[in-house]
């Protein structure tokens, strides 16, 4: 079930609009257990130079997921079979940091195709941007499609 | 921080993970693969049990530099390989992850690299994880 090489360079469609909310950073800071008053307090995150609350460094994985893992998965052509999906590695390069009140939109590429050892390995690259298209975060994942050996 | 030197060690950070964590961090991530809640469903797919989100061991990793940091908005490049996975027990103690970093390079533009190490159960479950940084000029 090999992934067809010719693949390599295809974007998929710009998603919708993720707006990134005060209290949806604070969830996520809960979550990884993260007590920095830089992701959940405006008063503090206005004295260290930010226009509102900051969002922990991994906090695009919800955007990496619900857009870029979507439109992976659910592209028939590609064929990726998920019950054999791990996730190799994981890169961020930031801009600046999510900020709360950011409407973000991402567009998802196809970096590269290859096959090692019967596994598939994919990289995904995702520009997450602001709508009026300014760079603020890029997400570079592998995905390793486990063969049937 | 204002002096960082070539060497310097972050201060370590131990984290026990549980079941309770990972359906918080599920529901928080959106991401909601039952191999992190389900262990009947984990080892049908032939894991050792019920696993941690490689995200959520790269969430702690990055939490290791953004408590070290005046400003996590400092943090410029950062990423990890996922080697290996972080089986959580069912129970009150959860998975030790034992997390621990060093300055490794101090760059002409400003930046450092910061290379991490992430142990569980006595071995490695991250390679390759780096973060560059952008120091106090």
């Amino acid at each position: 079930m090999a992934l067809d090489p010719a693949y390599v360079g295809h974007a998929y469609p710009r998603s919708e609009t993720y707006e990134v909310g005060r209290q949806k950073i604070r969830e996520f800071a809960e979550a990884i257990g993260d007590p920095n008053p830089l992701f959940r307090d405006p008063v503090a995150a206005t004295a260290a130079g930010y226009a509102d609350v900051i969002a922990p460094p991994t906090f695009a994985t919800i955007m990496f997921g619900r857009y870029a893992m979507a439109s992976i998965i659910e592209d028939a052509q590609l064929g990726l079979d998920y019950s054999r999906l791990v996730h190799g590695d994981m890169t961020f390069d930031y801009v600046r940091p999510v900020l709360a009140g950011d409407r973000l939109v991402v567009t998802t590429h196809i970096a590269e195709i290859m096959q090692r050892a019967g596994n598939d390995f994919l990289t995904v690259r995702s520009d997450i941007d602001t709508e009026d298209g300014t760079r603020v975060v890029t997400a570079y994942a592998q995905l390793v499609i486990r063969g049937d050996a | 921080m204002s002096d960082v030197t070539v060497g310097d060690e972050l201060p370590p950070l131990r984290v026990h993970i549980t079941r309770a964590d990972l359906v918080r961090y599920a529901g928080a991530s959106l991401d909601f693969n039952p191999i992190h809640w389900n262990e009947r469903l984990a080892e049908e797919v032939g894991l050792p049990g019920v696993i941690a989100h490689g995200m959520l061991t790269m969430a702690l990793a990055g939490r290791l530099v953004t408590d070290w940091l005046d400003d996590p908005g400092a943090l410029v490049t950062y990423g990890v390989r996922f080697t290996r996975p972080v089986v959580v027990p069912n129970d009150a103690d959860g998975a030790l992850v034992e997390l621990s970093g060093k300055v490794k390079e101090i760059r002409e533009d400003g930046t450092a690299r910061v290379d991490i190490t992430a142990r569980f159960d006595g071995k490695t479950v991250l390679s390759k994880a780096v973060a560059v940084v952008r120091l106090p000029s």
